[in-house]
């Protein structure tokens, strides 16, 4: 791993000054940064940790929703997400309880790994992401797999979730890593139904319209029956091909809507 | 431009400072500068947990932790828990009920554990093997590992019960 200086501050105003610096490089939970600075693919000058910050972590509810610090651990969501479970479970079942224990929220959608949980919450519940200098619509802020609206040196402070009537998230492990090989996180709001599906494809998260339109007329499993999900730009891999994704895709919506209602 | 610096840790109890780089993996302080050689490095992936401690309180790889990020942090490590003259109900469990064979992921399975007792005192089979999901072990087959938790589960709460 290659060198850098190491800062905590303890105010999001002492986080953004030491993140001017060239080649910052902000620090959550280290469960995917460390990783990767292990394996030199990054050569930050100064590692800005962001959990000495105490107005950027635990959970409040907030006017019909509720809003997550953005170094809030996967643990503590578990925890005190209660006002919305289907967020709660879907934290409570990331990795393993040492990753739970240090992983953040903002780590997560920061990094918007393919794989990973969070995003698929975030993009299904039409959640806010809160950064110390805006707050950017989750529909625009993923952009492809590891790939989102942040700039350089932005961060996030806060993801707001409006509470829906119903929601389920179902994961298909990848059983080394525990990472979703497929997830379909479903929420049911007054105004209609928002289905996001994680793990599956080449362009990371993204809605699965067609069935958010069926769902959104008749919220139940046989409403998705007769749609079909293409294996073209899935994710193909050592762990499944990208007409097995497609195929999961499916299945796991229906269980979600299965469990939601 | 990066230098050493001081970090003030409190391990098993005692207050000790050590002079590291920023990068450096907690683990390498535990075992190399401390001597600490309980908590093992199986993967140094964050997957294996054999380097497991308990840091305030909650359980953390260690392998995946910066010794800057423990400036200041309460670390207790398989040392802290029991030895040879006193062993801890979980090391004893282990021991009567083959928990380990070659031993090298018991360590981080019984700091692990330790914690998973305190989260939930009476685990079920299912509860045992979701709360050391984080935890490898390529000999056992796990079978005797949530017998030894489930035995030294009971062994702590009686002991609770007897002292109430
Ligand atoms: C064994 C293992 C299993 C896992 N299983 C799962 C799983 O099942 N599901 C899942 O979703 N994830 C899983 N993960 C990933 C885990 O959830 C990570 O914690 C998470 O992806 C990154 O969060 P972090 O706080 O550790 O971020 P870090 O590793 O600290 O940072 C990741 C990236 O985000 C940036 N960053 C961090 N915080 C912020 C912020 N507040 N604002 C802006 N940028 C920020 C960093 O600069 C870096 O680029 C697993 C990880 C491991 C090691
Ligand atoms: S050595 Fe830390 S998890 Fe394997
Ligand atoms: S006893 Fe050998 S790895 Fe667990």
């Amino acid at each position: 791993m290659y060198n850098f200086d190491f800062e905590k501050p303890s105010t999001i105003a002492d986080a953004v000054s030491a993140m001017a610096a060239e080649e910052a490089q902000a620090l959550g939970g280290g469960q995917t940064l460390i990783p990767t600075l292990k394996q030199r693919l990054a050569s930050p000058s100064k590692l800005v940790s962001l959990s000495g910050i105490a107005e950027m972590k635990g959970v409040c509810e907030a006017d019909g929703g509720i809003s997550v610090g953005g170094a809030t651990t996967h643990a503590t969501v578990a925890a005190e997400a209660g006002a919305y479970p289907a967020l709660a479970a879907l934290a409570s079942n990331i990795g393993d309880p040492a990753v739970r224990n240090r992983g953040t929220i903002g780590g997560s959608l920061a990094n918007n790994d393919p794989a990973a949980c969070y995003p698929s919450a975030a993009l299904a519940s039409g959640a806010t992401i809160e950064t110390n200098s805006r707050e950017i619509a989750a529909d625009d802020y993923f952009q492809g797999m590891f790939t989102t609206a942040l700039e350089e040196g932005e961060i996030i402070t806060n993801v707001r979730f409006p509470i829906p009537e119903a929601a389920s998230y179902q994961k298909f492990e990848q059983p080394a890593s525990r990472f979703a090989m497929v997830g379909v996180f479903v929420a049911k709001y007054v105004d209609g139904v928002r289905v996001a599906v994680t793990g599956a494809s080449e362009d990371g998260v993204f809605r699965w319209t067609e069935a958010e339109e069926a769902l959104s007329g008749n919220f139940s499993a046989d409403a998705v029956e007769g749609l079909s999900v293409s294996g073209d730009g899935m994710i193909s891999d050592l762990h499944g091909s990208g007409d097995y994704r497609a195929h999961l895709v499916k299945v796991l919506t229906k269980r979600a809507v299965a469990a939601a209602s | 431009m990066t230098q050493k610096n001081q970090y003030k840790l409190n391990v098993n109890g005692q207050t000790v400072e050590v002079t590291a780089e920023p990068r450096e993996l907690l683990i390498y302080t535990l075992r190399e500068q401390l001597n600490i050689t309980g908590p093992h490095i199986g993967c140094e992936t964050s997957h294996c947990g054999a380097c497991t401690v308990t840091i305030d309180g909650k359980s953390v790889k260690s392998c995946t932790m910066f010794v800057a990020q423990a400036e200041g942090k309460e670390i207790t490590t398989i040392e802290g828990l029991g030895g040879p003259d006193a062993l801890h109900p979980l090391q004893e469990a282990f021991k009567e009920h083959h928990g380990l064979q070659c031993g090298y992921c018991t360590p981080g399975m019984i700091t692990r554990a330790s914690k998973l007792l305190e989260e939930i005192p009476n685990p079920t089979e299912e509860e045992i093997r979701f709360g050391m999901a984080g935890n490898i072990c390529r000999c056992t087959g796990y079978q005797n590992i949530v017998k030894s938790i489930k035995a030294a589960a009971a062994e702590i709460n009686a002991a609770k019960e007897a002292a109430q």
